[in-house]
């Protein structure tokens, strides 16, 4: 036997408690992994675009175009490398499959996305057809879409001239990311603005944001005030932002996310403290005679305050890497049923790691105190 | 007259209980040589445990010195306290105080897990322990599938197998029917007298005491027979 074993067979003393403390933790790091992965999304999700972008878009609101023509002006910025511009199509896919979609000119996108793998033969196809649709691995997969297919998509947004709301595009190449977590960003569509432009019913020249790749990342305050001071009490004031903020700014108009996960996973973590705290601070009250015969033995205060906690964080390291590790899956099914790039990856993990510590020590450390606290001759005579 | 494994010198211990100081122990003075089987009887409330625990490390004097072994183990700070018992002192109580969860095997390696014997080393010291009290045959049992002299039997492996010169056993019988209690008091009296071992023992029970190569009587924390000697 050794004092691992000691724990262990500790632990097994009431097996129907234990059975279902672990069940609760491991419920609530399965809760922990999938909402802190939403959390990551929501806040830090962005991170991987890095400072390279700008993202200029109208002051009043996302929703609002810009015109074409303040490209030259923006183009004209010292710092700015190369400019794109995108407008939202949105799509939707069959009967009400929401799809990601945007209008760009191919060749810029090229350009300001290096991220973006694709074959030089698509990226020519996309640049050369009017009616070109590029979709994301992902996307593609999804509906099971092969290069030369005729993929019809209706828009809610943007009618063609004649008032249908359908629109038809040939699918000319299958795009991926250049990395791990641009590969998950490959779940929308690009189409080609200029048939995008010349078809639809409602406006043209017009662009949902400006795209900005700067020559040095360095620049990008200097590069942003200049745009907005540049565009500032005309008619389309723009508000220019790294994009990593623009893209948390765009996930945060659902509702502070973030937040909100947070306080859920405060209530399951409270919840859980008081659970699993209850039952180790029970667990000690019933093995007073127990833990004054090991120090009577000779364990020091250290082992048997060593033993205690030991029990509750083999209980919440157990529970907690069951948890994380059903959620792994369980993330990457939910990013295939809806697209959402939920992935509890090694952030979520390296937080839920923290958090065993930190519920370890919460749950354990009073009770492993009063363990180690005991007077051996009260203890044993029931004082 | 042999060296002396137990002395204790002019020790008083008081406790606080709530409001009160509840003086147990009054200047008592005792020596108890080695291999010696010493029976401590009296009243209850006389201190005959509280004389036990501070014989066995586990309550410190409120005055006076304890020597067992030569070490002034009075003065050893907790830490320290708690190594010396592991050495050199096995304890046996009433109510036999068994690990439920870990078999008679487990328990009895319970104490060398403090030591730096290899597994296979506490498996050989175990089986010998099981031997000496007669369960080799039960090692894999747990406490609740022994009957009461065979959980104490496991108790006194226990104590033993860490080979301590003092065994300190508090009513160690007094759980027990008169048969199971004669072959407990039997086995210790072979672990006195064959293997060495110093025993005190604290008991109610007469025909226990028998077994002790001497009775020594405690009334209102002193030995009796200090007490006639001050009068």
């Amino acid at each position: 036997m050794t004092r691992t074993g000691f724990v262990i067979a500790n632990l097994w003393r009431k097996k129907t408690r234990t059975v279902l403390t672990l069940l609760s933790i491991v419920t609530a790091f399965l809760l922990f992994g999938l909402l802190q992965a939403v959390n990551v999304l929501f806040t830090a999700g962005a991170d991987f675009v890095g400072a390279t972008r700008l993202v200029s878009q109208a002051r009043v609101s996302f929703t609002t175009s810009l015109p074409l023509r303040l490209l030259p002006q923006i183009e004209a910025v010292p710092g700015v490398e190369r400019v794109m511009w995108s407008q939202w199509f949105g799509g939707v896919w069959q009967e009400n499959t929401q799809l990601v979609i945007q209008a760009v000119d191919p060749a810029r996108l090229h350009d300001v996305y290096p991220e973006l793998v694709m074959s030089d033969a698509e990226w020519k196809a996309f640049a050369e057809t009017r009616t070109a649709f590029v979709a994301g691995r992902q996307l593609a997969s999804k509906y099971g879409w092969k290069i030369g297919d005729k993929v019809p998509i209706a828009s809610n947004i943007f009618p063609q001239q004649d008032g249908s709301k359908n629109w038809t595009f040939d699918l000319v190449g299958i795009f991926d990311g250049k990395d791990e977590e641009w590969q998950r960003q490959t779940n929308g569509g690009w189409i080609n603005f200029a048939y995008f432009d010349e078809a639809n019913q409602f406006g043209r020249g017009l662009a949902g944001v400006y795209i900005i790749r700067l020559s040095d990342p360095d620049r990008a305050a200097q590069v942003a005030e200049t745009i907005d001071r540049m565009f500032e009490n005309s008619p389309d004031e723009t508000k220019t932002q790294a994009e990593k903020d623009f893209t948390v700014g765009f996930f945060k108009q659902i509702g502070d996310i973030g937040l909100i996960v947070r306080w859920i996973l405060f209530a399951v973590f409270f919840t859980l403290l008081l659970v699993v705290g209850n039952t180790i601070a029970q667990s000690v009250r019933e093995r007073i005679p127990e833990l004054a015969i090991l120090k009577t033995l000779g364990f020091s205060n250290g082992s048997v305050l060593g033993f205690v906690l030991a029990e509750a964080a083999t209980l919440c390291v157990i529970g907690g890497l069951t948890g994380l590790a059903i959620a792994t899956p369980l993330g990457v099914g939910i990013l295939s049923a809806t697209g959402l790039p939920i992935a509890v990856d090694g952030r979520v993990w390296l937080m839920g790691a923290i958090a065993i510590i930190v519920l370890s020590l919460a749950v354990g450390l009073l009770p492993a105190l009063r363990a180690a606290r005991l007077t051996i001759v009260d203890a044993l005579a029931g004082r | 007259m042999s060296e002396a494994m137990v002395q204790v010198r002019n020790v008083q211990k008081s406790y606080v209980r709530g409001k009160q100081t509840v003086e147990v122990l009054h200047g008592l003075s005792l020596d108890i040589p080695k291999g010696d089987f010493v029976a401590l009887m009296g009243p209850s409330g006389s201190g005959k445990t509280t004389l036990l625990n501070l014989i066995g490390g586990l309550d410190s004097p409120t005055s006076g010195e304890v020597v067992v072994g030569g070490e002034r183990i009075d003065r050893l700070s907790g830490g320290r306290l708690a190594e010396w018992r592991a050495r050199n002192v096995g304890f046996i109580f009433q109510f036999y105080n068994l690990m439920p969860v870990l078999t008679a095997e487990r328990n009895v390696e319970l104490p060398l897990l403090l030591t730096r014997l290899s597994a296979a080393q506490r498996r050989k010291s175990v089986a010998i322990a099981l031997d000496v009290v007669g369960l080799a045959d039960r090692a894999r049992h747990k406490p609740k599938e022994l009957s009461g002299g065979q959980e104490q039997r496991v108790a006194i492996a226990r104590a033993l197998v860490s080979d301590p010169a003092l065994l300190i056993c508090d009513e160690p019988t007094g759980d027990l029917d008169r048969k199971t209690a004669d072959e407990i008091l039997g086995l210790l009296q072979v672990l006195n007298r064959e293997h060495g071992k110093t025993v005190v023992m604290v008991t109610h029970d007469p025909k226990a005491a028998e077994f002790a190569s001497r009775t020594l009587h405690l009334e209102k924390g002193q030995l009796l027979e200090q007490a006639a000697a001050v009068a």
